[in-house]
């Protein structure tokens, strides 16, 4: 785009401004620190221009939002049109207690719901396992069975509102459970729409909510794909999910090329069961963290979009839907201090900036207090009022991308995407992201890069407010959620009921017609809805499963 | 020459986040102490016989579910039954200020939330390993 002889004069023009003015004064008056890096360890310069970025072609790497390669957003209009999502990660105690959040929430200007569920329901067990002792409600709610997923949404209109829900080796029965709920109050399974987190692969990698082995996980993931593409045509089936492999330690880098390569995992299988790319690639979306590191965030949410867009193409892709990356973004927990947790707000405040400015279709924004415990009221409204504060008042909201065409932002998003496909051929050397799960790849280079920074904290290269530097000697108190200490009672009472008030013998039959066809090619979800229907709870469901498909264990790399 | 400490790091209960179980146990490797990992999803008798098993001076729990109450517990009620009160317990993880004495208490000696320097843990081990 730069025409080649101006390019050279600005070359000569910026050695000379080194030689004359900047490294005479680096002499006299030294930097602050040797050498300025970002998150991932890429050097930064102290001045960016087009000589950094000479070969920008803006037709090509960029073109106009909602169009290929959707570097600068996946609609016309961006957020002139409509705003992103404001959606909080919310869910703990009963369905009850959640319940009243929701509501809560919606109240005060939410406009997605997003379900946390507790640990037994991430891995498929009902609260009265021996293995759920002590995790009850802890950091989600429990959701044992339709019966729980009923009074979750009770009042809350299903038809009208999209719900994010993170569940994965369970997701669909848990997706069973809101489409029978949906069934049940008379809305077409068409109407509903939301998101199940569904990506399994990052469990082996970072989440560890891991049910099944990487075969039968892959094969009730498409099982999704296919029954979503025809019966639940607004649903978002898989969230590739980054945030988890952010938050375990790995660098931004990672975090996108890790994601994408799952992404791209997930296609291949979805059209090695012969599904059509542009029948189900509309419903495929991202999941990414938003850290510390402000140009670095936006950076890598431009690249993961014409990455993504250029890889699909690849793919066979031909519809424009097939290849649009949309992606939710939760600001980074692990970055939350437990040490004046008041700051925390401004932090949530810089990250959420960042996933607006990079484009976000949706948006969690930290509650101040989550380095302590599961998000009071008044923390979460102010963690929803910062989202506001940026759409109403901020003024960012008014243009699309409006960082792009900055030298350096357009540099490092190059730079980002070059290091992923680096990536890339390293998981392709490896046969692909399964062989390189089993090998420890992925848990390893996280384990490498969440140590060096932790050393780098701990040298004091890297500083934490509040942590490393600008300490108080005294605690800041700030009050702690209390839950109903009665609700694992009433919760395990529900359960009991729901077993002795239900047809047993539909239920053993639907439990039966699932362990059958999981042992066959059938697709699972309709035997899944026949189960769920019929109250099956959730641990038995996943048990037919696990007895089928067996269980996967982890080897333990530190 | 002094024997080396022994740690057995554990994961209790179905909780998943082991970025700092995995850092924290590679800091103690990193200060000469004998470190071994016992990966995520163990309940209190696998974490008590692994400790028996590897004749560990130290057992390191970490929990960011908020379980830390029933499941740090399980594990230092176990160790009493068992008569075994050489073993030194920590623990850390995503817990509020008001669980700290109580865990204390109930024989979690050191407690260590976020932000706490991997010095301070070393040190701490260091201090009050019994035997």
């Amino acid at each position: 785009m730069y025409d080649k002889e101006k390019l050279k004069e600005l070359e000569r023009r910026k050695k000379d401004w080194e030689k004359k003015c900047y490294l005479p004064l680096t002499e006299k008056v030294p930097e602050r620190c040797p050498s300025f890096e970002n998150l991932s360890w890429t050097r930064i310069d102290p001045l960016f221009g087009p000589e950094n970025v000479p070969d920008f072609d803006y037709l090509k790497d960029s073109g106009m939002p909602g169009e290929f390669p959707y570097l600068r957003g996946v609609h016309p209009t961006m957020y002139r049109g409509k705003v992103w999502t404001m959606r909080q990660f919310a869910g703990f105690g009963t369905a009850e207690e959640t319940n009243l959040r929701y509501k809560y929430l919606l109240e005060h200007g939410e406009t997605g719901l997003s379900v946390a569920f507790d640990y037994p329901t991430l891995y498929g067990y009902d609260t009265d396992h021996p293995l759920a002792r002590g995790e009850f409600g802890k950091c989600g709610v429990a959701i044992s069975s339709l019966k729980d997923m009923e009074l979750l949404f009770r009042d809350i209109p299903v038809g009208k509102i999209t719900t994010s829900m993170t569940i994965n080796g369970p997701a669909p029965i848990v997706w069973a459970f809101y489409i029978a709920n949906a069934d049940n109050r008379g809305i077409p399974r068409t109407q509903i729409g939301g998101t199940i987190q569904n990506d399994v692969l990052k469990e082996y990698i970072a989440q560890k909510s891991f049910i099944f082995p990487p075969g039968p996980s892959m094969r009730l993931t498409v099982d999704t794909f296919e029954f979503g593409t025809r019966h639940v045509p607004r649903w978002n089936t898989i969230s590739i999910s980054g945030y988890h492999i952010r938050e375990a330690g790995s660098t931004a880098v990672q975090e996108l090329a890790f994601t994408l390569a799952d992404g791209f995992e997930y296609v291949k299988a979805a059209m090695a069961r012969g599904l059509n790319i542009d029948d189900f690639a509309g419903r495929l979306s991202f999941f990414f963290n938003a850290h510390n590191d402000f140009f670095e965030e936006i950076a890598k949410y431009r690249a993961a979009r014409r990455i993504w867009a250029r890889g699909m193409k690849e793919l066979g892709a031909k519809k424009p839907r097939s290849m649009l990356l949309r992606f939710h973004t939760q600001t980074a927990g692990v970055s939350l201090t437990a040490q004046q947790p008041e700051i925390n707000l401004v932090r949530v405040a810089l990250q959420a900036m960042a996933a607006v400015l990079g484009g976000t279709q949706s948006l969690h924004t930290n509650s101040m207090d989550e380095a302590l415990a599961l998000p009071s009221e008044k923390a979460v409204r102010l963690a929803l009022r910062t989202q506001q504060i940026i759409e109403e008042e901020s003024g960012v909201a008014s243009t699309a991308d409006p960082l792009g065409g900055s030298y350096y932002v357009e540099w490092l998003t190059d730079r980002m995407e070059e290091e992923s496909n680096r990536y890339f051929d390293r998981i392709a050397r490896f046969g692909g992201v399964i062989p390189a799960i089993e090998k420890g790849f992925f848990q390893r280079e996280i384990a490498e890069a969440s140590y060096k920074f932790q050393q780098e904290v701990e040298s004091g290269k890297r500083t934490i407010v509040g942590v490393n530097k600008y300490q108080l000697d005294e605690t800041v108190g700030i009050p702690i959620l209390k839950m109903d200490e009665k609700g694992e009672e009433r919760q395990l009472a529900r359960l009991k009921k729901l077993k002795a008030d239900r047809d047993n013998n539909k239920v053993q039959r639907a439990l039966e017609a699932l362990r059958k066809a999981s042992m066959g090619e059938e697709n699972t979800m309709p035997y899944i809805l026949e189960c769920v229907h019929a109250y099956a709870t959730l641990g038995e469901t996943c048990g037919v499963l696990r007895e089928v498909f067996g269980e996967y264990k982890e080897p333990a790399i530190f | 020459m002094m024997k080396k400490i022994r740690v057995l790091v554990a994961k209790p209960g179905l909780d998943g986040h082991d970025r700092g179980a995995k850092v924290v146990a590679r800091a103690l490797r990193d200060a000469g102490m004998e470190v071994i990992y016992t990966g995520l999803h163990q309940t209190a008798d696998m974490i008590v016989n692994s400790a028996i098993q590897e004749d560990v001076d130290v057992i390191g729990l970490s929990l960011l579910s908020g379980a830390h109450m029933t499941l740090f517990t399980d594990v230092t009620n176990l160790l009493k039954e068992k008569g075994i009160d050489d073993i030194l317990v920590v623990g850390g993880g995503i817990i509020p200020e008001e669980d700290i004495a109580p865990l204390r208490e109930a024989g979690i000696t050191g407690v260590f939330g976020p932000g706490t320097p991997l010095e301070g843990i070393v040190d701490f081990i260091k201090g009050n390993v019994k035997r």
